[in-house]
């Protein structure tokens, strides 16, 4: 029964859940779990995705599936992950963690970097939409430069979020781990073949997935595919792995587009076009984009490498 | 033996397939001696040694929702720490089992005995049991894992015991025969859990038109637990021969007129002091509530009707009003029109030692019907108070 599921091609996240149209995050749950199959188990932190599915009594989810706070995701994970072992079903299912970026950069961050240490057997997956979406657009450790949200809004005195996005595929590597891979809702295939590398390591392995969110960062519902590839092809999110600690198989960028083509699209970015300062400001971005692909070209000896499963 | 290792050769008996702990004093000696159990193969289980003992309360969730019996123990800062995982638990209605090491909560640093820490998880939606001796503590391990996983209640449970006065006590204790607990307690099966070939979703999001049904049936539970706590205590007297009785022990109380409550180990002083009375020709008794949560409404109701007046002794303080247990006896009282006097008692914080003499005191106020001054503190030390503002 399993096999032949793996073989078609079912939702196994149910149509009909409430997610805002042209959701990122929607779009790369649905990717996760065609990569999966059913055999998963997901454990699911506080945010978006658990709300928009999981209205009693009414469940989204087509998999076994818990939801039990904002910050303990990793422990929960942990939890099913022993459980699974101690009661002889560990060939039952991968155990997977979805959290969004304020889940697992921020509030999530010490349980998830007590999973990693104590190598369960987890792929956790933050699908990263750059703020705390789920209650109205704040910053978060992953919130870029310069996006205005509602806790790091422009002013007289501000050009919005002061500080970079948190490195926390650099934070997660450095626990030693098998497999870091990040990529983006607008590559699916990208998407699909590094969540099957994620799920086929034994141990933690940890992806990032850039999933743009239309109704915070404030662009055309029907543009998210295309705002994911922009903040690829203007290098503001590279995509990589980092395999056994080694950053192999950074996807090229052959023709940067400029960063103005990306922020010029989103309302978090709007503020730049207009305040006197905000020219020197999208100059910072551009930079801070030029520097990501010369970094990670320069020290990255693309290529493949297959990892040990 | 130490109350630790016995509490640890309880678990050990229980035979959980998870268990997930993090240090802190004074619950360490406890999880030291269950990882040793596992490193020489006597326990069979997956000892998870988390990073807080907020992961160790979501391991155990994890665990328990995915069909494993689990048990976790902690204290005090751990305890709090905890604070939204076992709402969490509990709403889930998971059967965990956890040993509290009862300890002050800090400021200022304390780690020593009262109850504050698990009086103030009052509302978290479990089951709380307080142990006299750690033979009780050891034997309620067992019981609370039958009560947790009863379907008729699937609530989990803290077993209550004081810190260093049971755990670090080094006292006799009856030990549990390995084939009579498999008799008592077979393996959890649980209805529902987390497996892939029935999926199904736990922990969802409920709106107005629900979320209060479902507080509904937890609370109901705990209710129903008043019957299934004496039950399950007796038919484990029936099989080794300890029954502990119900949510309250009443002590030499037939022909009492005054009459002291307590919880925990104090019920031992407590009791002696109730023996050196009446040899003294005082009609004393005691009650040691051994459920706080389910509270004993009907129970204390009959224990005390006709009594002239009762004293609550706490070990906790809701500051700002009074302690815990006494606002719930009076409670209890507040539809009969004959109920006794009550009056409160704090005592015993941070591991102040409450000896024989503090009790008869406490007897002498309730039977001469003194006004209790200091708001209840019955052991303060005004001295200290006199220097600190010096």
């Amino acid at each position: 029964m399993q096999a032949q599921e793996a073989e078609r091609p079912i939702d196994l996240l149910a149509s009909g859940h409430r997610a805002c149209a042209g959701c990122g995050a929607a779009l790369t749950i649905q990717a996760i779990l065609r990569a999966t199959g059913a055999n998963v188990f997901v454990a699911n932190s506080t945010g978006c995705m658990e709300i928009i599915s999981s209205q009693y009594p009414q469940s989204a989810w087509k998999v076994p599936w818990i939801h039990s706070l904002f910050e303990n995701a990793a422990a929960v994970a942990s939890g099913i992950e022993v459980a699974l072992k101690a009661l002889g079903r560990d060939e039952e299912g991968k155990v997977v963690v979805i959290a969004g970026d304020g889940g697992t950069v921020d509030i999530g961050m010490q349980a998830i970097s007590g999973m990693l240490e104590r190598g369960h057997d987890v792929c956790y997956i933050c699908y990263d939409n750059e703020a705390y979406m789920n209650t109205g657009n704040q910053r978060s450790g992953s919130t870029p430069f310069d996006a205005s949200t509602t806790t790091s809004p422009f002013g007289k005195n501000s050009f919005g979020n002061d500080r970079p996005k948190k490195n926390m595929p650099a934070i997660v590597a450095a626990h030693g781990i098998a497999y870091v891979a990040t990529t983006s809702v607008g590559y699916p295939r990208d998407l699909a073949k590094k969540v099957q590398k994620g799920i086929a390591v034994r141990g933690p392995a940890y992806l990032q997935i850039h999933a743009p969110c239309n109704v915070g960062w404030g662009f055309d519902s029907a543009k998210t595919i295309e705002i994911a590839r922009l903040a690829v092809e203007t290098g503001l999110w590279m995509m990589y792995e980092i395999v056994d600690g080694e950053l192999v198989n950074v996807m090229k960028v052959p023709r940067q587009q400029p960063v103005e083509e990306y922020l010029k699209q989103q309302r978090r970015f709007a503020h730049l076009f207009k305040m006197p300062g905000g020219e020197a400001q999208i100059k910072l971005i551009q930079d801070a984009a030029n520097y990501n692909l010369e970094r990670y070209k320069a020290v990255s000896p693309v290529g493949t490498r297959e990892i040990q499963t | 033996m130490e109350g630790s290792h016995a509490i640890a050769l309880a678990v050990k008996a229980a035979r959980p397939n998870v268990v997930a702990a993090y240090p802190i004093t004074p619950q360490t000696h406890i999880v030291e001696d269950i990882s040793q159990l596992i490193a020489d193969g006597d326990l069979d289980a997956q000892y998870v040694k988390v990073e807080s003992e907020h992961s160790a309360m979501s391991v155990c969730l994890g665990a328990s929702a995915t069909g494993a019996r689990t048990y976790t123990a902690t204290t005090s800062q751990g305890l709090a720490l905890m604070h939204e995982v076992l709402f969490n638990a509990a709403g889930m209605r998971l059967p965990i089992v956890m040993t509290v090491a009862n300890r002050a909560l800090s400021a200022p640093l304390s780690i020593w005995n009262d109850h504050q820490d698990s009086i103030s998880e009052r509302d978290s939606g479990w089951i709380q049991i307080y142990a006299e001796d750690n033979t009780e503590a050891s034997d309620l391990t067992i019981q609370a894992y039958r009560i947790a996983e009863d379907s008729r209640i699937q609530v989990p449970v803290m077993v209550c015991m004081d810190g260093y006065t049971l755990t670090h006590t080094y006292e006799p204790v009856e030990l549990l025969e390995q084939d009579l607990v498999d008799d008592f307690l077979p393996p959890y099966r649980p209805a529902d859990f987390l497996n892939v070939n029935d999926p199904k979703s736990f922990g969802m999001f409920a709106d107005p038109n629900y979320y209060t049904e479902f507080r509904y049936q937890n609370h109901r539970a705990l209710e129903a637990a008043k019957a299934v706590i004496p039950q399950i205590s007796s038919e484990f007297g029936e099989v080794f021969d300890r029954d502990y009785g119900g949510l309250i022990e009443e002590y030499r109380c037939d022909d009492a007129e005054y009459v002291l409550i307590a919880m925990g180990s104090v019920v031992g002083t407590l009791k002696d002091t109730v023996d050196d009375l009446r040899d003294d020709g005082v009609r004393a008794g005691a009650i040691k509530l051994r459920s706080y949560r389910p509270f004993p409404v009907d129970e204390i109701r009959s224990a005390l009707a006709g009594l002239e007046a009762v004293g609550i002794l706490d070990k906790n303080i809701s500051l700002g009003f009074e302690g815990a247990l006494f606002t719930d006896v009076k409670a209890s009282l507040y539809h009969d029109d004959n109920a006794p006097k009550a009056f409160g008692f704090i005592a015993g914080l941070g591991g102040r030692d409450i000896p024989k003499r503090m009790f008869v005191k406490m007897f002498d106020c309730i039977r001469e019907d003194k006004k209790i001054s200091n708001s209840g503190f019955f052991d303060l030390n005004t001295q200290i108070l006199d220097f600190q503002e010096v």
